[in-house]
């Protein structure tokens, strides 16, 4: 026995103790200090999905609901299924060719790996869902039908209202950072979906599941400890009454315009239709792109929310809200009287405004028959009055008044994009002609509601609604109540009434009176209902596009019965021409009788559909989409061409008889070199159209002096 | 005390028996728990003989009656037939090649109907009793070049076998047999070469040009600076430190590259630097001038290698301080490592225990090996102690091998850890080695050998 040896099995030991140091030290820093490893194990072992709750339901008056969910399938794939499935029916079913397929499968696999499934097609239109169910069972277990919820709209109607919803992009997801959004979840872009986005999604849920090396989920993270459950979107109650809106949008068919009616006592919204309108339904969906870029570039702008987007001079609709001011200031009081030679002299005889009934009137009088030297002496007497010192301080008089009155500022309705129009004030001429430079005969026009007044559709139902409750009224909105409560406090403002300014109801009983007159006997008959009372008042508004002179708007505003009103109307019809009572009443006529009687009687259903046909499109527009038609038509044929689709069909049916083919394809080469308008041009040109009045009197008061 | 009942004797070591059965325990646990999902019928699957860790039970029942045997029989029996062993064991080796059983891709086993027999492993006991017993001949002279090169073939002539079966991790288990020839006076010179230039080697793999050459530089001027009074007398040691640093600097940055530049083909050497995880930084790849087929393939079989000691790492150093418990490791439920049930095992135990976990397996470990060494050092007789530092030797290099491969320390080489890992045969191998030990060591008052 080498005894010599003996110290080596310390020698031995050492080597042990040493190397498992090392192990453990190593240990240490992997398990310990690294935190590498934790965040890439959380990576790829966790997953964290996203429970979508559905989206609220939003009910009428009447608790019909309008805006709901319905479910939907997509078309999901595990490709390392994928072995043995007959791909080519379902190319002829999806209509797709097999290289596409193929290139398909590719990027879910580089996506998702093989054995994860995803989704393959989403929103399968009914027609591939119904081909699809048949031989469904040819293609399993590698593809199957995953339902999920979009919303529908089962009436039809008030597509501008409830909005819609759509797929959150960049710059979405850069203005509401922290709020959960990811890419690729649906958010309310426009109408009541935008504006009660928060309530209407719910919360969401997270559940927390493993994730194997193949991506595949497998069970839940230890029993859903860490998940949270999702909750449904809270459902809201409009005070829309969807028939009332139907007939609206039916009345308004193949017009430019507005109706907007209102619940006087509660502010509540009960029709609001900006045509044209579309079709919801359209906007959900599997041909949802497709349709949407249709909409948006249609010259008419069927996206655009008149109610609140456009602004118009009120045109004679602004007397009411004249004669209120006049009487208050008491300039005037009911019994003044002013003739109408022919026009207004009251500002020499340079360029008088024109007056239609000749005669002399009192202010009943001149309501009802729209006098409008009238008007132009009462404003002319405001803004002179000796109680004010200078014309700078009666003009912010008169615009305060207006101001209180719910015009020239942002109402605060529950929908997005809501403008302020525009109340003249002395800055604003002061900075156009210089200070001093300027006096009332400078702005005559706006006493009539022209020139520099611009009011949104939903200012002038609010006006009227303010007139018929005798001096107050509640901030205009869609939405009710909230199902389980109001948590942001969003309708509190709808809740209390705004009295602004102190002005007797006497005052008022003397608009009334004028107004009832235009219904009774005035320019407004065409309202004119057997036993309801309506007060009412036409504008015809003069505008301007490009500074060409339009054909006139036609406005109406009103409301009914006279003694507890319970509906304040304005209805709008873009360059219909003639005059506010010839369109615009009939139209507001036919309103009023169906909210207040429920029911148009049988002798004017006859006037509802002669109403509803006419087509008062302007002709610019009707021209505008001529050319897109044309152009889209090129594109189709153009591409028809490219296949060699055009020629075969020649060569099938002989050179003679494709005459008509061959004119097309010329008027195809023509337009296809003229530049398709982009969308965003088409966009501007409206804001200029809208807001055209404005801008072509400004020209006019800048060339004169 | 002094009855003849051989099974009741107080001679055993019931700490090496406890420890033994301890880490056997943890490995069934951590198979458990590399296989177990939640809603399988626990009973039904260990009594089915379907899944790994029923298979592991069923293996651990088997060993324990294997065990009781080896305690049964008369220690003679090992002293006196080791030759006739190693000779079986080469023979089995040989059989291999005609009868052998291919599993994941090495044609060394031998099938054996309710389990596979791997013939390289079990040798490691006959070679281990071989070694003992020529080491333990009264009249053999171990300081003679000729005895040392005899005991240095019956260690490494199963070598030859495991290279040719594609084994190459169990091939080198076998150079661990120097320890106890190192003990019985190997000169100390060899194993220090070895050592040094095996780790040299590895770093070399591990750390890139310019670390490696900083490293060395600064060990060998922290040598000189301790070293600064031996070497004021004597000139001599400088010498040797420096030439040794020169001669390790042209090893591994000369030496090295120019190997995996010229000697080996790219695959080869693409494939010794995945087995640490790394990409080859000798490969003259450029992407502008690939062939598009070739490279990639390559790429693919690279990034597979990675990808085992990448979710290796995740695995463990996603376990934390304390762990995230039983059965809810995300990565050992995931099935993210690879052959976690075999050769990385002992990342369950990692991911579900944390490094509290840790510590403890290899304070038992550890606790193993101290308790063998102390054994082997009280034995009277050399075959014994040759025997007892050859079982220690082994299981050392399976554990230090094994761990080291897992956190990322040495090149991924399939070698069990002891007693842990799934299967039989490697289970069966490690029972019979520490039992035999056992039972010699029960005898050690009795005979004098």
């Amino acid at each position: 026995m080498p005894v010599f040896n003996d110290s080596r099995k310390n020698v031995v030991k050492l080597i042990f103790i040493s190397l498992f140091v090392i192990i453990v030290f190593r240990l240490f820093t992997l398990q310990v200090i690294s935190s590498k490893y934790k965040i890439l194990a959380e990576d790829q072992g966790t997953f964290r999905k996203v429970i979508y709750p559905d989206r609220g339901i939003i009910f009428d008056r009447k608790k019909n609901a309008i805006l709901q969910n319905t479910s939907i399938s997509d078309l999901m794939v595990t490709p390392n299924k994928l072995k043995g499935v007959d791909t080519a029916l379902l190319c002829r079913i999806l209509n797709i060719d097999t290289a596409q397929f193929r290139r398909k499968i590719v990027e879910l696999i580089i996506k998702n790996g093989r054995s994860r499934p995803s989704v393959f097609e989403a929103l399968l239109s009914d027609e591939k869902m119904a081909l699809l169910s048949e031989s469904l069972y040819k293609l399993a277990p590698a593809f199957y039908l995953q339902e999920r919820s979009i919303r529908t709209y089962p009436y039809e109607a008030a597509a501008n209202v409830l909005g819609y919803t759509a797929e959150v992009d960049t710059n979405f997801l850069k203005k509401h950072p922290g709020e959960g959004y990811v890419a690729g979840d649906y958010a309310g872009m426009t109408g009541l979906e935008r504006s009660y986005e928060k309530i209407l999604m719910g919360v969401r849920g997270i559940e927390y599941w493993k994730r194997d090396n193949k991506n595949r989920l497998t069970e839940r993270l230890e029993n859903g400890k860490y998940d949270t459950s999702a909750i449904a979107g809270q459902n809201l109650y409009s005070s829309i009454d969807i028939e009332l809106q139907q007939l609206g949008e039916k009345l308004m068919k193949n017009k430019l315009g507005s109706i907007v009616a209102i619940d006087p006592k509660t502010g509540g919204i009960l029709a609001m239709v900006s045509a044209p309108t579309y079709q919801p339904n359209y906007l959900t969906g599997s041909e949802r792109r497709k349709h949407f870029s249709e909409l948006f570039l249609n010259p008419a702008l069927p996206l655009l929310n008149r109610t609140v987007s456009a602004t118009y001079s009120p045109g004679s609709t602004f007397k009411t809200l004249q004669a209120l001011i006049g009487l208050h200031e008491g300039v005037i009081n009911t019994d003044t009287k002013f003739s109408c030679g022919g026009a207004f002299y009251g500002c020499g005889s340079g360029k008088p405004m024109k007056c239609l009934d000749l005669g002399t009137f009192d202010l009943r009088g001149a309501i009802t028959v729209s006098d409008n030297t009238y008007f132009a002496n009462v404003m002319q007497r405001v803004i002179n009055n000796p109680k004010y010192p200078t014309v700078d301080s009666a003009l912010s008089h008169w615009n305060q008044y207006m101001y209180s009155f719910g015009l020239g500022h942002k109402l605060g309705i529950d929908l997005p994009s809501e403008k302020t129009g525009n109340i003249p004030t002395p800055k604003y001429y002061n900075k156009v002609y210089g200070k001093g430079r300027w006096n009332y005969c400078t702005f005559r026009s706006v006493s009539i509601g022209q020139g520099e007044v611009d009011v949104t559709p939903i200012q002038v139902a609010n006006e009227m609604a303010y007139i018929a409750n005798k001096g107050w009224y509640v901030i205009p909105h869609v939405i009710d109540s909230i199902e389980g409560g109001d948590r942001y406090h969003l309708l509190d403002k709808y809740k209390k009434k705004i009295e602004p300014t102190d002005i007797p109801d006497t005052i008022f009983e003397a608009v009334h009176d004028g107004m009832e007159g235009v219904v009774d006997h005035g320019t407004g008959i065409g309202a004119k209902l057997k036993d309801i009372i309506i007060c009412g008042k036409t504008g015809t508004v003069e505008n301007y596009y490009k500074g060409i002179k339009q054909q006139n708007h036609s406005f109406f505003c009103g409301f009914a019965p006279r003694k507890n009103p319970k509906i304040a109307i304005m209805c709008v019809v873009e360059n219909s021409g003639h005059f506010g009572g010839t369109y615009a009443a009939p139209i507001v006529g036919l309103m009023i009788e169906k909210y207040l009687n429920d029911t148009i009687s049988k002798d004017r259903l006859a006037k509802l559909e002669q109403l509803s046909n006419l087509n008062l499109m302007p002709p610019r527009i009707k021209k505008e989409i001529k050319i897109q038609d044309s152009i889209r038509n090129s594109k189709n044929l153009s591409s028809l061409l490219a296949k060699g689709y055009i020629k075969s069909v020649k060569d099938t049916v002989g050179l003679d008889d494709d005459q008509p083919d061959k004119e097309e394809i010329n008027i195809i080469r023509e337009s296809s070199h003229k530049k398709e308008p982009s969308s965003k041009e088409m966009i501007i040109k409206d804001k200029a159209f809208i807001q055209n009045q404005k801008r072509s009197v400004k020209n006019k008061k800048q060339s004169k002096p | 005390m002094y009855q003849q009942n051989k099974i009741g004797s107080t001679n055993k070591d019931w700490v090496i028996i406890g420890l033994y059965a301890l880490i056997a325990m943890i490995g069934l646990i951590c198979i458990f728990s590399v296989e177990y999902r939640s809603n399988d019928e626990v009973i039904k699957s260990i009594l089915g003989f379907k899944k790994n860790y029923s298979k592991q039970f069923y293996y651990f029942l088997t060993c324990i009656v294997i065990a009781t045997f080896i305690l049964l029989t008369d220690s003679k029996f090992f002293t006196a037939t080791p030759n006739l062993l190693y000779l079986i064991g080469i023979l089995l080796m040989l059989a291999t090649f005609v009868v052998g059983k291919t599993v994941n891709g090495s044609k060394s086993w031998i099938p054996l109907g309710f389990m596979n027999l791997q013939p390289v492993e079990t040798c490691k006991i006959f070679a281990s009793l071989a070694l003992a017993k020529y080491l333990s001949q009264p009249d053999l002279d171990f300081s003679k070049t000729k005895s040392q090169l005899i005991a240095s073939c019956i260690c490494f002539f199963p070598v030859i076998f495991s290279l040719l079966q594609n084994e190459t991790g169990l091939a080198l288990v076998y150079f661990s047999l120097l320890l106890p020839m190192y003990r019985e006076g190997f000169p100390a010179v060899y194993l220090i070469i070895g050592a040094f230039l095996g780790t040299l080697l590895v770093a070399t793999l591990l750390l890139t040009s310019v670390q490696l050459i900083v490293s060395i530089t600064l060990i060998a001027v922290f040598i000189i600076y301790f070293l600064n009074r031996k070497i004021k007398r004597n000139k001599k040691i400088l010498f040797t430190i420096i030439s040794v640093w020169i001669i390790s600097l042209l090893f591994s940055v000369i030496a090295v590259p120019f190997i995996f530049k010229h000697v080996f083909q790219k695959y080869q050497a693409d494939r010794i630097f995945s087995m640490v995880g790394r990409d080859n930084p000798y490969s003259n790849d450029n992407p502008a001038t690939m062939n598009l087929d070739t490279p990639l393939k390559n790429h693919a079989k690279s990034d597979n290698e990675n990808y085992n000691v990448k979710q290796s790492k995740i695995a463990i150093g996603s376990g934390g301080f304390f762990g995230k418990g039983f059965l809810k490791g995300t990565q050992t439920q995931g099935d993210f490592v690879p052959e976690q049930h075999t050769d990385f095992i002992f990342t369950s135990l990692a991911e579900s225990f944390g490094f509290v976990g840790c510590i403890v397996l290899m304070g038992l470990y550890l606790g193993l090996l101290l308790r063998i060494v102390f054994i082997a050092e009280r034995q009277r007789s050399t075959f014994s102690r040759v025997y007892a530092y050859s079982v220690a030797a082994i299981i050392f290099f399976h554990i230090a091998v094994n761990i080291c491969m897992t956190i990322g320390l040495a090149p991924v080489i399939g070698i069990t850890l002891p007693l842990m890992s799934y299967g039989g045969s490697s289970l069966l191998t490690f029972t019979v080695l520490i039992f035999i030990l056992v039972r010699l060591d029960a005898d050690r008052q009795m005979v004098l050998r």
